[in-house]
């Protein structure tokens, strides 16, 4: 006899703490009113309403679509897109002209959203990515290079990674993150095996075959290019980085990180040794005060986590306006100044949570292609708030990265949520229980009642299902459990199953 | 594909844990030296905006901060600021702090140690912290009445209460008005600023402690005073014949009334050949020990600063009877010779001069109070009161009569001292009173007369006069 928990579906729990975000992010904006005009905004009504009706759609697509997506994605994603654009408001009022960035950031919050939707109800089995591969990958790499054609690329701030069409500008590799995971994670199941090939031990690793170094060749060259022309070592970090750790990941064979790690190394080395900008940037990291006005930037966002220090100065009451770029690069930095390092270290816990999240689907997943896509996703995320907010704290040489569903700008905001509507949807096919598996149109939408497998041949299922212990306790289970391949001999049905009931424990028949 | 994919997962978590290592190094290793940097403009504007005590001269605020309604809440208003510049200096976003302002900015601001308590307070019931009111030793009415008298000839004026030390008046001329500086109008800053260090008369010297001049004849107190102390009495003759200085062809002379003249006479006409014998009869040795004791070679009024007066050192014979006449290279500030009267006056005791008398928070308690100090003893009682009555007779019957006041002992020393020959001479007068208890000190740098005036007597001594008239 074995006890069967399945995952609870927990959208209780997310409405809750979708509630609790907005409290948050309002609570930020009416303060910063109140602590600089002593009132309350005439607009704060319609803030909430449209921050509320946001989440709301949301949430009901999830509850419609993709019922056991993970709970706790979008709660975190909307905290820190709510504190985002309180901050972005905050700064809209400290500027010398008072601007309206905050507004025109809620309304591409609001496309963010739908385009998150969009993905939620086309895409609910994200397999189907995987036909397309190479279409993916030679657009991702486009878009990567988009900002070195001439006339169409932009520098700012030193960093070759905008593109600007007319009057609008756009980070191509926002889009491009998310493109060739979705490519490398389909390419790198397909050609897992051939990689995974022993080549000559060396130093006691393994190192892979020569002829299978085409593809890491290719994206190192790619990565340099990214490093050298557009100046930007985050950018080049996150999609070798993404790379490598696919191919580990894929392959199982450390030597492909170790090989990664120091081809990167090496790479951005020589970079230090013969390009002057790659000096500059490593100069005003290591040295910042050597020359004031170059590291301007980087020095006043300092000085404001300095002056915010540890619970911070409250919201409006820092200075976070000087320091250029507050609202984009150096969001962070103002948020350490009104909420103190103490904010910031909750913020960077908040991404944190959502990269554990995605890796803790990535585990689970059942198939090679959703465990890979998630794992990498969540990785490029990690690598992208490391090397924005470690830039602006000066752990790293600052790169021109966004902050994830912080920084003010539109491209940054749709590419981030589209991306949280994929990770939710691998969650949802993670989570979901078996039984339901093989035909989800069949089963999914108008039932409330669920069908848990009970039952010989199922025993192997019910432990992939069960909760996380045991998944980390027998992983070969979830390795070797793909899609299910046999019908339940007896569905038992599940007596309430609705929201916040724990799933009844199903006793599982005896083989 | 899980082993691989925790290895993924400790990556992140390393990253994620070194991004908040790094933050909370930020904040305990780095916090303060960011905060103390210069170019910190966050902790300047912070310290700009807040909300100062009062600098006072007797009741009257002479710098206040009053409430504006832009970036830095408070305007640090100076009422007659030119007049009392030289203490309260001034509080400038761009050009930092000076005078009071700066010595005292801690206790101005309430950032003080000795507020910690009120802070506390203040913090836990949400007021707005306040600073400490700062009261001076200047009397408003010495101050104007030395303005005045000074009548916009470049110069200094200083009064000193030789009992206690405390400084009654400290005015310098040129003077530049602190509003112009403080104000919250960074372009009209600059150029007041540029204006100012421009300005070929100097408004920003302060001639009274900061600047050193050859004092002239004023220094003649201390030659007497070391002459006492070799054992010579006001009533010692001297030999006022025309002095060849040792080594050289030229001849002090003068007109001292005879070739043979008591101590006293040669004080009163301010006989030259008379000094330079007796300072080179004393020796650079014994003249600088004299002059140190009445506090040459010390800076005095940390408040406000001030330079040290000087006795010059390695000095030949000839030299040292030049400097004992107050030539050469003896260079004094007004302030020290107000301390040589000063000490005269008091028998002998230096009082160390200060300019704040009590430190007051926002409720009006005492937070300090100062105690007269003692610096030094620069004669004996006797050799002092000798001294006096000499200076006594210089104003009733000598080159001082312009400072007699009936009813009123006033002894002093006029000095006037040629720098060069393509520039006017300085005019110096130094003078105690009896009732009330002060030393003055008078010194103007531009004196308009022929050389051969007594320009001291003729220009200062109404000016000290003044002062000591303000006073009772």
């Amino acid at each position: 006899m074995s006890d069967v928990v399945g995952y609870r579906r927990r959208r209780g729990v997310e409405a809750f703490m979708l509630a609790f975000a907005i409290i948050l992010a309002m609570g930020g904006y009416v303060l910063i009113h109140l602590t600089q005009d002593a009132r309350l905004p005439a607009e704060w009504p319609w803030a909430l309403a449209i921050l509320t009706a946001i989440a709301l759609a949301v949430h009901v697509v999830i509850r419609w679509r993709i019922p056991y997506a993970d709970p706790l994605i979008l709660p975190l994603v909307m905290l820190l897109n709510g504190l985002g654009l309180a901050m972005i408001h905050r700064l809209d009022l400290g500027s010398a002209e008072r601007m309206h960035s905050a507004e025109l950031q809620l309304t591409w919050t609001a496309v963010a959203a739908a385009c998150c939707i969009g993905v939620i109800i086309v895409l609910r089995d994200y397999r189907v990515l995987q036909r397309y591969t190479y279409t993916l990958f030679l657009f991702g790499m486009a878009l990567l290079m988009l900002p070195l054609v001439p006339g169409l690329g932009l520098e700012k701030n030193g960093a070759r990674i905008w593109i600007h069409v007319g009057h609008y500008s756009f980070q191509p590799a926002e889009l491009a993150k998310l493109v060739l995971s979705v490519a490398f994670a389909s390419y790198l199941v397909e050609k897992r095996e051939v990689l995974a090939l022993a080549g000559r031990r060396f130093l006691g690793i393994e190192l892979p075959r020569p002829r299978d170094l085409g593809p890491i060749l290719v994206m190192w060259f790619a990565s340099l290019a990214v490093l050298i022309f557009q100046k930007d070592l985050g950018t080049s970090l996150l999609f070798f980085g993404l790379f490598v750790m696919m191919l580990f990941v894929a392959t199982e064979k450390p030597s492909w990180a170790i090989l990664g790690t120091l081809l990167f190394a090496t790479g951005a080395y020589l970079g230090y040794l013969f390009f002057g900008h790659v000096q500059v940037r490593v100069s005003s990291w290591l040295n910042p005060f050597s020359n004031y006005d170059q590291n301007y930037q980087v020095i006043n966002g300092q000085f404001g986590i300095a002056w915010g220090g540890a619970f911070g100065t409250g919201w409006g009451l820092g200075r976070p306006n000087l320091t250029p770029l507050a609202k984009t690069d150096f969001i962070a930095a103002a948020i350490g100044e009104e909420l103190g390092i103490a904010g910031l270290a909750a913020v960077i816990l908040l991404y944190g949570l959502i990269v554990a999240r995605a890796l803790r689907a990535s585990l689970v997943a059942k198939d090679p292609f959703g465990k890979l896509l998630a794992a990498g996703l969540a990785f490029v995320f990690a690598i992208q708030v490391f090397a924005i907010i470690g830039g602006v704290t000066r752990l790293l040489p600052l790169t021109g990265l966004t902050t994830p569903f912080m920084s003010q700008g539109g491209s940054s905001l749709v590419a981030n949520w589209v991306m949280v509507g994929l990770l939710l949807v691998i969650t949802h096919q993670v989570r979901r229980p078996e039984a339901i598996a093989p035909e989800p149109e069949q089963w999914l939408g108008a039932e409330t009642t669920q069908l848990i497998p009970v039952g010989a041949g199922a025993a192997a299922r019910t432990a992939s299902t069960a909760s996380t212990a045991s998944t980390a306790s027998s992983p070969s289970a979830v390795e070797d459990a793909s899609v299910p391949d046999s019908t339940p001999t007896g569905p038992v049905p599940v007596v309430g199953a609705d929201d916040d009931e724990p799933t009844q424990q199903v006793e599982g028949g005896r083989p | 594909m899980n082993r691989p994919i925790r290895g993924v997962a400790v990556t992140a978590m390393v990253i994620f844990t070194a991004l908040l290592v790094n933050l909370s190094y930020l904040y305990v290793g780095q916090q303060e030296y960011l905060n103390e940097r210069p170019e910190n403009r966050r902790v300047a504007d912070a310290r700009f905006a807040q909300d100062r005590g009062p600098i006072m001269v007797g009741n009257t605020p002479v710098a206040e901060s009053t409430k504006v309604k832009d970036r830095y809440k408070f305007q640090r208003t100076y009422a007659q600021g030119k007049l009392y510049a030289p203490v309260t200096g001034y509080y400038s976003y761009l050009y930092r702090t000076t005078g009071l302002e700066a010595s005292y900015s801690s206790q101005l601001s309430g950032q003080d140690d000795s507020q910690f308590l009120t802070r506390l307070v203040n913090s836990l019931s949400g007021a707005t912290p306040r600073g400490a009111t700062v009261e001076t030793t200047l009397s408003a009415k010495a101050q104007k009445a030395a303005w005045d008298a000074l009548d916009g000839r470049k110069g200094a004026v200083v009064a000193i209460d030789y009992r206690t030390g405390a400084v009654k008046a400290l005015v310098t001329y040129p003077s530049y008005d602190p509003n112009d500086l403080a104000t919250h109008d960074l372009t009209a800053s600059t150029e007041a600023w540029k204006r100012l260090n421009a300005d070929p008369d100097k408004p920003l010297a302060n001639r009274a402690t900061k600047e050193i001049y050859s004092p002239g004849s004023t220094f003649k107190l201390v030659t007497a005073a070391a002459a006492l102390d070799s054992g010579l009495t006001k009533d010692s003759l001297v030999d006022a014949s025309p002095y060849k200085l040792p080594g050289s062809t030229k001849v002090i002379s003068g007109s001292c009334g005879g070739t043979k003249i008591t101590l006293t006479q040669a004080l009163m006409v301010s006989c030259n050949p008379a000094f330079a014998r007796l300072g080179a009869k004393l020796g650079a040795d014994a003249l600088r020990a004299q002059a140190e004791k009445f506090g040459f070679g010390t800076k005095f009024l940390d408040e406000i600063g001030s330079a040290a007066s000087v006795f010059p050192e390695d000095i030949d014979a000839a030299q040292t009877a030049m400097s004992a006449i107050g030539e050469f290279e003896t260079q004094a500030t007004p302030l020290q010779m107000a301390m040589v009267s000063a000490a005269i006056a008091n028998g002998g005791v230096v009082m160390d001069p200060y300019l704040v008398d009590k430190v007051l928070d926002p409720e009006l308690r005492v937070i300090s109070t100062a105690h007269p100090q003692q610096q030094s003893v620069a004669l004996s009682d006797s050799n002092a009161q000798d001294l006096q009555s000499m200076m006594v007779q210089v104003v009733q019957s000598g080159t001082g009569f312009r400072a007699q006041i009936p009813g009123v002992t006033v002894g002093g020393k006029t000095g006037t001292a040629r720098t060069s020959a393509d520039r006017n001479p300085y005019a110096w007068f130094t003078a105690w009173a009896d009732d009330p208890s002060v030393a003055v000190c008078v010194f103007i740098e531009d004196a308009e007369i022929p050389a051969t005036d007594i320009a001291g007597g003729k220009l200062a001594a109404p000016i000290a006069k003044a002062v000591i008239e303000a006073l009772r």
